[in-house]
């Protein structure tokens, strides 16, 4: 019938149309057509992956720690993406958090930042059903949100209550940090810049220079020195889980 | 009866010439010409393939700039007038509403372009 | 007129079957609107959080696949153990226990944060996950249960009842020790991480599951003006009883180990002495409604021989049932995660802080829901099939099973 004539003209001025479309936008912003293809294909060639030679880690001086500051939590915030407010702040997430501790004979006071501990024998990776929660090869314990069904079962097996619970649908997130309504989440030591040869947000931000961050099986590195000469301590020790999250002063 | 039954199946039989003969097609809207990371054949057929392995690539082995990046697509492809690839007129709305085939990356991965997120010099005190 | 008068009966009987089952239903109906409304707006409008994070939906749930593997039981102790009384009650106790299986399942899926995800569920599977052993005796459950139906139901395959009969005994066995032990792993929690909790399931399984039975039994026989033989009805109250106090041994067992606990008092002086709701529900819902009085109804001469002693014993049972899950579950999350011994504790995410849990509407529903479609699926399924329990009393007595 008139189908192959329509299916021509229309594809024509489809092609017309797009094309006068994409001049117009060079004409208009050059540049910011030409930033957003190099951010598509950053350098050219894939990058290795993560490797199992490295156990990132990092290690908190709570004698540093100033009570009452709270950069690292904010900086983690804006990083993440972790912008929604809710009526109930007992649902709101929290990657990481300042915890005041007071011994209650002596009345001595201080506070450290938790967050996840990037255990080596995560109990949230034995429980959870579909291994969304998994350990990736350098030792990072996060949440692969397209498998997770949002059963909550890694937080109820998380010692350190570690993860939360998106309860509402998010539009503002971060396009590095894909996160979502009905996914559990939890600290991921900024892998979007862990990957890129930064360090995680929280450790960036610190005023008092309180946290540092590293590879804990490279003997030369900063970490591994400092934990090799100093007294750390792990949280919840005795559970034996091998933490990459260390703590001086506690 | 068999009058009812040749009308009914008369209608079945010309529905389909008809919805040919009128058939809409979904508007899409390429906003920036240039060639995609493969011919449009192979991304109309493969492209949820292609996006499926290398999430897993990406999250589980940290494999990072690989060439199916959704972020890729996103800053490529967004809206100029809504600045998302949803919403009325999105990029990938405008097949998927079509199809018929709902999409929940919207609900993890954010589907506006061009969004600023914190760099390390912005996170400092 | 004594024709008019039965005629008259069944036809009240109708008006009322259709009643019960259209007002099961609705209910049902409620639960899954509720469920759309959580999937749709998030758990935003429920009163879970990041501490509570398992709320009534999980108690309901827990309490209907604890007590369908229990009900089970019932036919095993016919088919398995060899009790002929028992063996009359095979496929009711059957379809109980396909009914709240499938009731505290749905409930469970319902409640997920991506319950669209189910297929993801089905087929990516971690071994180490007792939600992923589920995944896989779930399904089996309705499987082997299905077919010992059959070979109950179906004359050619009466002679693999043996077999089917102890099939099902063994997988519910693997089932309620998965339900415990979700719980019993967990090494972060101090009101879980303990080997105790798979066997204290499985013996809460039995009474629950026999409670219900009685129940059920007991409507079905007024219903249709039937009574209960009196040997029999005596060996089932007297059952119900052991079951009871073996349960009631449990608990008490696993209290009294953690309060030699040092570690552990604070949490104990919580659930039994200062925590609000939860002592009450403990002492006045699980140990005095739900054991004492249902053992004194059991047991005691006089008041035993009561008509609906027996039933009003195994409704309390399972109103001590709630009452424990609630405490167990929802009062083991409200206290806080013990990181730092002998510290007090604050922060913006409560740590430290005894949280409050407050079930809202869609929540409600949604449990009640499950309820709705046990009760629905029960009510039609005892009028579909023929599964009245009928016991020929001359038969068994005269083969003496009256007595074994």
């Amino acid at each position: 019938m008139n189908e192959p004539q329509d299916k021509s003209r229309r594809g024509f001025i489809g092609t017309a149309a797009a094309g006068v479309a994409g001049l117009g936008t060079l004409a208009l912003a050059p540049g910011l057509h030409l930033i957003e293809v190099t951010q598509a294909n950053p350098t050219g060639a894939p990058s290795q992956g993560a490797s199992s030679k490295i156990r990132w880690g990092m290690l908190i001086d709570t004698a540093k720690c100033v009570t009452g500051c709270d950069v690292c939590v904010k900086a983690c915030a804006t990083e993440n993406g972790i912008n929604e407010t809710l009526k109930d702040p007992r649902q709101g997430s929290q990657w990481i958090r300042k915890i005041d501790l007071k011994d209650p004979k002596f009345d001595r006071t201080f506070s450290l930042p938790m967050m996840c501990q990037h255990c080596a024998e995560p109990p949230c990776v034995d429980v959870c059903p579909t291994g969304a929660s998994f350990k990736r090869a350098d030792g990072i314990v996060l949440v692969d949100r397209h498998t997770c069904i949002g059963c909550r079962y890694c937080m109820m097996a998380c010692p350190y209550k570690a993860r939360s619970f998106v309860h509402q649908p998010l539009t503002e997130q971060n396009p590095e940090v894909p996160r979502g309504i009905g996914c559990v989440e939890s600290c991921n030591f900024c892998v979007q810049r862990v990957d890129k040869g930064l360090k995680p947000a929280c450790v960036e931000s610190c005023p008092e220079g309180a946290m540092l961050f590293g590879d804990l099986n490279d003997k030369n590195s900063e970490i591994a020195q400092r934990i090799a000469r100093e007294a750390t301590t792990q949280v919840r020790a005795d559970l034996k889980l091998n933490l990459g999250v260390r703590y001086q002063g506690i | 009866m068999k009058r009812v039954l040749v009308g009914f199946a008369a209608v079945l039989l010309l529905a389909p010439a008809v919805s040919i003969a009128g058939a809409s097609k979904p508007t899409i809207t390429i906003e920036n010409p240039g060639e995609c990371i493969a011919p449009a054949e192979e991304m109309r057929r493969n492209h949820m393939e292609m996006l499926k392995h290398q999430r897993d690539r990406t999250l589980r082995q940290g494999i990072r700039g690989e060439s199916a990046s959704l972020n890729g697509c996103i800053n490529c492809h967004a809206s100029k007038t809504t600045g998302s690839v949803t919403g009325k007129g999105g990029f990938c709305e405008s097949c998927h509403s079509y199809a018929a085939i709902k999409l929940d990356c919207w609900d993890c991965h954010q589907p506006k372009a061009g969004k600023k997120h914190a760099t390390a010099e912005e996170v400092k005190p | 007129m004594r024709i008019e008068q039965d005629i008259h009966n069944n036809r009240e009987h109708e008006t009322l079957f259709y009643i019960l089952a259209v007002l099961g239903g609705l209910v049902t109906v409620a639960g899954l609107a509720a469920a759309l409304y959580m999937e749709h707006n998030g758990h935003v409008v429920t009163g879970m959080n990041n501490q509570v994070v398992w709320g009534l939906p999980h108690v309901f749930a827990i309490f209907l696949i604890v007590a369908a593997s229990g009900v089970l039981n019932v036919a095993s102790i016919g088919s398995v153990f060899g009790k002929v009384i028992y063996k009359a009650r095979a496929p009711l106790s059957g379809m109980l226990a396909l009914a709240m299986l499938a009731a505290g399942l749905a409930v469970i899926m319902l409640d997920l944060g991506r319950a669209d995800r189910l297929i993801v569920a089905m087929t990516h599977f971690n071994p180490t996950s007792v939600f992923g052993w589920n995944v896989i005796l779930y399904p089996g459950f309705f499987a082997i249960v299905g077919i010992y139906l059959w070979t109950l139901m179906d004359r050619q395959m009466n002679p693999y009842y043996k077999a089917a009969g102890f099939a099902a005994f063994i997988w519910r066995l693997l089932l309620t020790t998965g339900t415990g032990s979700i719980f019993g792993f967990l090494v972060a929690r101090q009101a879980y991480q303990s080997a105790m909790l798979a066997p204290m399931f499985i013996i809460l399984s039995f009474a629950w599951g026999l409670a219900v039975f009685l129940v059920v039994q007991w409507v079905m026989f007024s219903w249709n003006e039937v009574r209960l033989n009196l040997a029999i009805r005596t060996r089932m109250k007297n059952l119900l009883g052991t079951f009871v106090a073996a349960a009631f041994y449990f608990v008490m067992i696993y209290h009294l180990t953690n309060l030699y606990f040092a570690k552990q008092a604070a949490f104990e002086h919580f659930i039994l002495v200062s925590g609000g709701i939860f002592p009450i529900l403990f002492w006045g819902g699980y140990v005095l409604l739900g054991t004492l009085i249902p053992l004194i109804l059991i047991y005691h001469p006089t008041i035993s021989k009561q008509k609906g002693a027996v039933c009003v014993a195994a409704e309390l049972v399972l109103l001590g049932a709630f009452c424990l899950l609630y405490v167990f579950i929802i009062g083991g999350q409200v206290f806080p995660l013990d990181m730092f011994p002998g510290m007090i504790v604050s922060s913006t995410f409560y740590d430290g802080l005894i949280d409050s849990y407050i079930p809202s509407t869609p929540e409600i529903l949604l449990s009640l829901g499950g309820f709705g479609i046990a009760f629905t699926a029960i009510t039609v399924g005892v009028r579909v099939f023929k599964f009245m329990p009928e016991d020929d009393v001359g038969s068994l007595e005269s083969a003496g099973h009256m007595l074994d």
